[in-house]
């Protein structure tokens, strides 16, 4: 059952990955992004990561694509001509695009992924919760990541504003 | 479920933690200075970064871990957390003036200086890929926005778009090396992912996840191939901005790199050693040549940059103890000289008209002599003549890749720096040997006089860079400092 669901979110993903680079109009481009992203939450799921699934929908699927499409609506762009592209652009992105994907697969089929084990496997996680486990790690291991993170949100703060705010001239 | 909080030991983290203070303190004192005191502001900020650099000396030997072993206070660290506030001290000092001229004296400028800095100290003392990370953007995201500080001017404002683009592209890189680093050893401690290299050396994964580090780490110090970004920021920067951050950080981003490759990969030296000397060899050689045909002054500085970025790769390929520590003597040895240099770029400018082009340089000796000499004496540094600063770090650097058995590599940096002397000496035949040109010459408004805070920089950097050429050994023997395992 597992399986089924992931061979077809997995292969929804990766259609709807190419429909956002492959299609012209960027509105319906947008519209790809959001099924990619709501596939991957879907892959969330299944790993047992509730809370990331959440997160995913939330953040990328709610938060993110709408200011995409903000911008998009915005700067009403048209149908993208690739006009302002190089001519010899075009081709020497298809080789380095194409020897990427042969070293990816080369390696990802040399190994088959031999990853650490945690101590957070799913039975753990279903014993104390996905939520409770990651707000247990946020406020005691990793409490100066947290606390370096308000800075970092502060600054982009002070900084939207700095660039975008209009100036008093006093 | 009970949490158990790790040892929090806050007084390993007190320097970045007075200078966060202290930018919030700014950012609040924005709010009720008006607009005539607002130098009062970056006087605030000199402040905090003074009782931080105590503080830092306060910590020396310490050599303990914080926050259940996320970032550590160890000699290395701390040496470069006092080069980085140095870097700070300075670039304030030539900021204060700057600012006024350029009609840019908003008080969220310190507040974003004081914000990178911590993201650099956190980058440069940081044990834990994560907070590795969240330093390397605490540090970038005020440096994209300082850029185009100067909003009405085109130049700027591409300057802080193109490297906040490629800045996120390398984050995304650098995200990626960790998380197959993660994947393949199961942590993101650097103690530990060694200790899980040591057990289980080979892995396909962890290549991957070097690689992408190394690639996230390269374009943050401006290694060729991953420079392009480089010469238009910082020519586009303001230029209070450029000095700050092409020296500052260089200082977080190289102690990163040097901690995550000589605590959590050395177990990987073998595939990871060849790799960075090309990567050297590229960066010296592309950095001096390109150096050789630019007109501006700041594209020159900024070629000059990823060439210095190479001589402190060298000691990367050196490794071991020697290898560090000449790194770190020379990235204090290049931060003063190049504030210096900067600094008298600033110093030389007539208002807000500044000298860009190194014709404009032409007879500016007559008009301004001290700074003039000062900008003589820090291009000479930075070109490796004896007796200034950068003589020594490159001396250190070379005898330690002599040292290791890495000697042509040694050779090659020689040869660089040969050719680097060529366009070194170009501003200052310009200024001693040529007749000044008229736009600069019947300027009325330019004085000999420098604006105190300026002098006061350029006389701590000139005097530094003599003696840490003339006198080198206290130094050398604080950058001794080891790592934290």
């Amino acid at each position: 059952m597992d399986l089924i669901v992931f061979y077809l979110f997995a292969t929804l993903a990766v259609i709807a990955a190419l429909g956002v680079v492959a299609l012209r109009n960027p509105v319906h481009a947008a519209l790809c992004l959001a099924v990619v992203f709501i596939s991957l939450a879907a892959l969330y799921v299944l790993l047992s990561a509730p809370f990331v699934a959440a997160a995913q929908v939330m953040i990328y699927a709610g938060a993110i694509l709408i200011l995409f499409v903000f911008v998009i609506m915005l700067l009403s762009p048209g149908v993208d001509q690739g006009a302002g592209a190089l001519k010899w652009q075009r081709p020497l992105a298809a080789v380095f695009g194409l020897a990427l994907a042969v070293e990816l697969i080369l390696v990802l089929a040399s190994a088959v992924l031999p990853a650490a084990r945690g101590q957070y496997t799913p039975e753990r996680l279903a014993q104390i919760g996905d939520v409770q486990a990651i707000g247990a790690l946020l406020f005691t291991d990793f409490l100066l990541p947290f606390e370096i993170t308000s800075l970092l949100l502060l600054v982009a703060m002070v900084g939207v504003i700095v660039l975008a705010k209009k100036r008093v001239r006093s | 479920m009970s949490l158990s909080v790790p040892d929090l030991n806050l007084r390993i983290v007190v320097p970045a933690l007075i200078v966060s203070i202290t930018a919030l303190v700014v950012l609040l004192g924005e709010l009720v200075t008006p607009a005539a005191r607002k130098r009062w502001l970056g006087y605030t900020s000199l402040i905090g970064l003074l009782i931080a650099v105590g503080a830092t000396f306060g910590l020396w030997d310490a050599h303990a871990t914080a926050f259940g072993g996320m970032i550590a206070a160890d000699n290395f660290g701390l040496f470069l957390t006092l080069v980085i506030l140095l870097g700070a001290l300075l670039s304030v000092l030539l900021s204060v003036d700057f600012l006024r001229a350029h009609q840019v004296e908003h008080g969220e400028y310190y507040m974003l200086v004081l914000s990178a800095v911590v993201g650099m100290i956190v980058m440069a003392t940081a044990t834990d890929l994560i907070v590795i990370f969240l330093g390397l953007e605490l540090l970038s995201l005020p440096l994209y926005i300082l850029a185009a500080f100067k909003r009405e001017d085109g130049p700027s404002l591409e300057a802080g778009l193109k490297y906040f683009l490629l800045g996120a592209f390398s984050s995304a890189f650098f995200l990626y090396g960790i998380a197959f680093v993660f994947g393949a050893t199961g942590a993101t401690n650097l103690t530990k992912i060694a200790a899980a290299i040591a057990k289980n050396p080979s892995g396909d994964l962890l290549l991957v996840g070097a690689g992408l580090l190394l690639v996230g780490f390269a374009f943050k110090v401006a290694l060729v191939p991953f420079h392009w970004w480089t010469p238009d920021v910082y020519a586009g920067a303001p230029t209070a901005v450029t000095a700050f951050m092409s020296v500052a950080v260089k200082a977080a981003a190289f102690g990163a790199f040097f901690r995550a490759f000589f605590v959590a990969l050395p177990g990987l030296a073998m595939d990871w050693r060849a790799l960075v000397a090309l990567i050297a060899v590229l960066t010296m050689t592309l950095g001096n040549v390109a150096a050789l045909l630019q007109s501006n002054i700041k594209r020159m500085l900024a070629y000059s940059s990823i060439a210095h970025a190479g001589y402190i790769l060298v000691a990367l390929v050196a490794m071991g103890a020697q290898g560090s520590s000449s790194a770190l003597f020379y990235l204090l040895a290049y931060t003063l000289t190049n504030l210096g240099a900067f600094g008298a770029v600033i110093a030389l400018s007539d208002g807000a008209r500044e000298r860009l082009e190194i014709g404009d340089y032409a007879g500016a000796a007559q008009k301004q002599p001290f700074a003039a000499a000062a900008l003589t004496i820090c291009l000479l540094s930075l070109a490796g003549f004896p007796p200034f600063a950068g003589f020594v770090g490159k001396f250190l650097i070379f005898s330690a890749a002599v040292e290791t058995g890495w000697a042509w590599l040694a050779v090659i940096g020689v040869l660089n720096s040969l050719v680097s002397v060529y366009f070194y000496l170009r501003p200052v035949v310009q200024m001693y040997m040529t007749e000044a040109q008229p736009g600069w010459d019947g300027s009325a408004t330019l004085t000999t006089r420098i604006a105190p805070l300026v002098a006061l920089a350029l006389a701590i950097a000139v005097v530094g860079v003599l003696a840490l050429g003339l006198f080198p050994t206290p130094a050398i023997a604080l950058a001794t400092g080891g790592f934290v395992r």
